[in-house]
């Protein structure tokens, strides 16, 4: 629905569209500077151990060896909360931290350097799982982490940071409950979003202390954020960003790498590019976090929630960035699809010697919900409550209060999504399907079908500060000062469509600067689907700044008052008057621009929403699960970009998303910690030859956002998936599974069926 | 292996590359991919390269008519190749986009894009040999393309657009 708008609502040509499918769109990988080095790093084969010594003295007079660097050679820089993990490690803490870096004038000079440094290592005790990590005696990985346990509370949401949910009395909760259920679900085969394009940087240092990154970043202010932290706030930084060759969040978890390229490049005093490879990405590169929920749930017989209470255990590998944060949004994200006045939600975010986790889309959220669904499954089957029916009815409404990020209260004053809530029961054929608790939807000898429904909102959508400018120039075009990088989501194009909606511009006759920090306004960046709200807000408020100040100037060649006056193509005329237009130059001369400043501040009190409805069948023989439809139901307020948005909501099945309760899992060797799948023929994948049935249902009620009513959905699209398909699965073979991903050998030990062998992945 | 040792020569878009084989660094080194080739030493970055090991697709380019992995090829095992890059699938005359482009831009068939060079060169190879093909089959021909940000729908529809509107690809 286009509403009437020239641009938005409509499907129309990708800004970078052309540079995409000529190969022209240059990647960082793609870049080349002047006199560049390429830098490798040497990754630890141990998981817990000391660096007793190195002897780098090979590797530097190999031919094309530039610098070689070791703990001892780099400067005290650390990223992490607490700031913990250094450029490289002495005492190293999994299987590919990293030990020593090298630059060399080709890749294959640097790779080959690495196999003559020798690393003499005293190995230390490991603990690889949450369980290991929490026992008596564990050894301990940082001293800022007492007993292994993350300090809670993350400092970019300030002194009040969500760490639980502590509202109401539990205990009276419970006892009015008709209907309890308790158990533990865990979310912990650590899925890999694994954006086609690696992790890099090209680092250019500059005496005595300044730094240019060219990086594949999804958010360069807030790459310069981070970076800014981690260099001790003494160094200037100055990032250039994308475009990006996918994210899903991961690629702002790049600090220690980008560190590390700066440091070469530091000491080499030429500029160095750092890419890591497909294997490093997999093994030695941010997961999701690991997720494990005990507790207990109440309920009415109606659905009406009493009490949520438990332990949520987020397994951060060696070291965390925003695992806090992660907690902090998936505790306010389960208030927001589980309305209930009793909680005593509590964590525990435990350090283990794997790679670290961090932000992937769904974030903490996703991760929180794929555990606690599944025990309100258990309750609702108790009382013979249809699933789709609980959601609906629980899901926030308005005037509903919940805890938000920063611990503060807020009261929904969004949409009510149970229109699209119904809008997807119908598409996907719900009430047909559900056949009632761990009833098969259909049997066909060994074959049944089941179904599942769950549902994520994040009030995310209007977080954090955006700015913008909007320069006017009198050549009759616009310029937006935004540092939004493509990084699938066509939201540069979309920030362009809102300013040409604003200024009654043509499209082509408005563009984007490069996403440079030192040319652009402040932003956070496109995360947790607040690109379309947040960012919009600031490029939308800096564009109608332009426009008050261009019909201003107007105003004394018309003789009118400005708001007699309008724009369109790059002119001003009298709103009585259309026929005798003046060009954008008469107004503003030749040598003359206007620039605006638009800005937007957080608003906690919108949340989006995704419900997806999962079809499955099982082959109850092989324990194989098939996916064969997926609905996903949300309300976008205003279609900006249908195309886009459409992309975005595909996007359920992959990064982490649906496929993650089915296939996905990084595998880790639980006696040496070592990861068995880094690569993309073992880390499994969706294919073209194995796509399920996929629809998008999207309303268009008008959202209390920015003036053209639309909220932002693209993050939140992995998320509800997961539960769905557990809950679909057990529905399809009549028994509850717990734990992710749905292997045939779980299915068929729900089943009866198979040997007692240890489970797959990561599980206890 | 090149006739002669020296040199290897690949015929890229319609150009042709007379390569030293050695060790200097505008020389193609007998360890070289064809994609480190194209990319590093011909400038030639629209082929990416994603998981480096003939898994994921994203390197493809079509030599002699068919679609091939170049991280899987040495360089100095295609000497006399033709191949065809993302970058060589306008008309060179003209500048006008294949087809198949044209359609990817209107259905917007990528996201973050990065794969998207692999894509079409596997659709390209495909519509060459079979300018008809069925759903199943074009699935089945980029079933080795990894997408992760699940463009794999509107990808689909592109082609299914470019068939129908141009009928005959020869």
């Amino acid at each position: 629905m286009s509403a009437g708008y020239r641009h938005l609502g409509h499907a129309v040509e990708r800004k970078d569209a052309r540079g995409i499918v000529t190969g022209k769109t240059a990647f960082v990988g793609d870049l080349s500077v002047p006199r560049m080095l390429y830098g490798r790093v040497l990754r630890s084969p141990h998981a817990h151990a000391r660096v007793i010594s190195i002897d780098t003295e090979r590797a530097e007079s190999a031919g094309g060896v530039e610098a070689v660097l070791t703990h001892a050679d780099v400067p005290d820089w650390r990223v992490g909360t607490p700031r913990t993990v250094p450029v490289l490690a002495q005492e190293v803490r999994f299987v590919g931290d990293a030990v020593a870096l090298v630059a060399a004038t080709t890749e294959a000079a640097a790779e080959a350097a690495l196999d003559l440094i020798d690393v003499e290592y005293e190995p230390l005790p490991t603990a690889f799982t949450p369980d290991e990590a929490l026992a008596p005696g564990a050894p301990q990985l940082f001293d800022e982490a007492p007993g292994n346990v993350v300090r809670p509370g993350s400092p970019w949401f300030g002194p009040e940071c969500l760490t639980g949910v502590m509202l109401g009395d539990v205990a009276q909760g419970f006892a009015e409950a008709d209907v309890v259920a308790e158990g533990t679900c865990s979310y912990e085969n650590l899925p890999n979003p694994i954006p086609p394009e690696p992790p890099g940087a090209i680092a250019q240092w500059e005496d005595p202390n300044s730094v240019t990154f060219w990086l594949s970043s999804q958010a360069p202010h807030q790459d310069k954020t981070i970076l800014y932290y981690a260099f001790g706030r003494e160094v200037e930084v100055r990032v250039i960003g994308g475009p990006c060759g996918g994210s899903y969040g991961s690629k702002i978890m790049s600090g220690r790498l980008n560190l590390q390229a700066a440091a070469l490049s530091r000491a080499t005093g030429r500029p160095v590019r750092l890419l890591m490879t497909k294997e490093e990405h997999l093994a030695a590169f941010t997961l999701r976090i690991g997720s494990r929920f005990s507790g207990r749930v109440g309920m009415h017989r109606d659905g009406t929630v009493t009490a949520v209470a438990g332990e949520w255990l987020v397994d951060t590998g060696h070291y965390s960035v925003t695992t806090q944060a992660q907690v902090a949004v998936g505790c306010g994200e389960a208030q927001l699809a589980i309305r209930c006045a009793n909680w005593d939600l509590t964590n525990k975010i435990v350090c283990t010697n794997r790679n670290a986790s961090g932000i992937v889309r769904g974030f903490g959220g996703q991760e929180l919900k794929c555990c606690l669904l599944p025990l309100f499954s258990r309750a609702m089957a108790e009382v013979d409550l249809d699933p789709f029916e609980f959601f609906k009815k629980n899901f926030v409404k308005p005037g509903d209060r919940y805890l938000w990020r920063d611990g503060q209260s807020y009261t929904y004053r969004g949409a009510d999504y149970v229109p699209a809530m119904e809008a997807g029961a119908y598409t996907f054929r719900w009430r047909e399907k559900w056949k009632g608790w761990l009833t098969p939807t259909a049997v066909e000898g060994a074959r049944r079908t089941g179904v599942g429904v769950a549902v994520h909102g994040n009030a995310d959508v209007g977080e954090s500060v955006s700015e913008a400018y909007v320069r006017l120039d009198s050549s009759g075009r616009a310029t937006v000062y935004s540092p939004a990088t493509e990084h699938g989501t066509g939201q540069p194009s979309n920030l362009c469509k809102m300013v040409a909606e604003v200024l009654g511009l043509p499209l082509e006759c408005v563009s984007l600067t490069p996403p440079d920090t030192s040319v652009t306004a402040y932003d956070f960046g496109p995360v947790g689907s607040r690109g379309t709200y947040a960012m919009g807000s600031a490029c939308i408020n800096a564009a109608e700044e332009a426009r008050r100040q261009l019909l201003e100037r107007a105003a004394s060649m018309f003789g009118a008052n400005p708001d007699e006056l309008d724009t369109a193509d790059g002119m001003v005329f009298r709103r009585d008057d259309s026929e005798r237009p003046v060009r954008w130059q008469k107004v503003l001369g030749i040598d003359h621009t206007i620039m605006a400043a638009g800005s937007y501040e957080p608003d906690f009190t919108l949340s989006n929403c995704m419900m997806s409805f999962v079809e499955v069948a099982v082959d109850t023989e092989t324990g194989a699960v098939d996916l064969l439809k997926v609905v996903n139901a949300t309300d976008a307020g205003l279609i900006i970009d249908p195309p886009g948005l459409e992309n975005q909501m595909n996007g359920c099945l992959g990064s982490a998303g649906i496929d993650s309760a089915l296939f996905e899992e990084t595998v880790l060797d639980p006696s040496t910690g070592r990861i068995l799948n880094p690569n993309l023929i073992d880390y499994k994948w969706r294919t073209f030859a194995d796509l399920p049935a996929l629809q998008n249902v999207v309303l268009e009620t008008p959202m209390e956002s920015h003036r053209f009513h639309a909220i932002g959905v693209g993050e939140v699209a992995t998320a509800p998936g997961p539960a769905a398909a557990l809950m679909a699965v057990s529905n399809a073979i009549g028994a509850w599974l717990g734990e992710y991903p749905v292997t045939p050998e779980r299915v068929l030990r729900a089943l009866g069926k198979g040997e007692e062998r240890q489970p797959s992945g990561q599980s206890r | 292996m090149a006739e002669s040792a020296g040199t290897v020569t690949l015929h890229v878009n319609g150009e042709t590359y007379a390569l030293s084989v050695g060790p200097h660094a505008a020389d193609v080194d007998p360890a070289h991919t064809l994609a480190h080739t194209l990319r590093e030493t011909l400038g030639l970055t629209g082929t990416k390269v994603s998981c480096d090991r003939g898994a994921c697709g994203c390197c493809t380019v079509i030599m002699g008519g068919r679609p091939v992995l170049s991280c899987m090829l040495l360089t100095v095992e295609c000497d006399g190749a033709q191949v065809k890059t993302v970058e060589g699938l306008a008309d060179p005359a003209t500048g006008a986009l294949d087809p198949l482009q044209e359609s990817f831009i209107e259905h917007t068939a990528f996201q973050c894009g990065f794969c998207t060079p692999g894509i079409l060169m596997t659709g390209r190879a495909l519509l060459d040999e079979n300018p008809r093909p069925t759903v199943a089959e074009v699935k089945e021909a980029l079933s080795g393309n990894f997408c992760r940000c699940i463009t794999h729908y509107h990808v689909l529809e592109a082609i299914d657009a470019a068939i129908s509107r141009t009928g005959d690809w020869s």
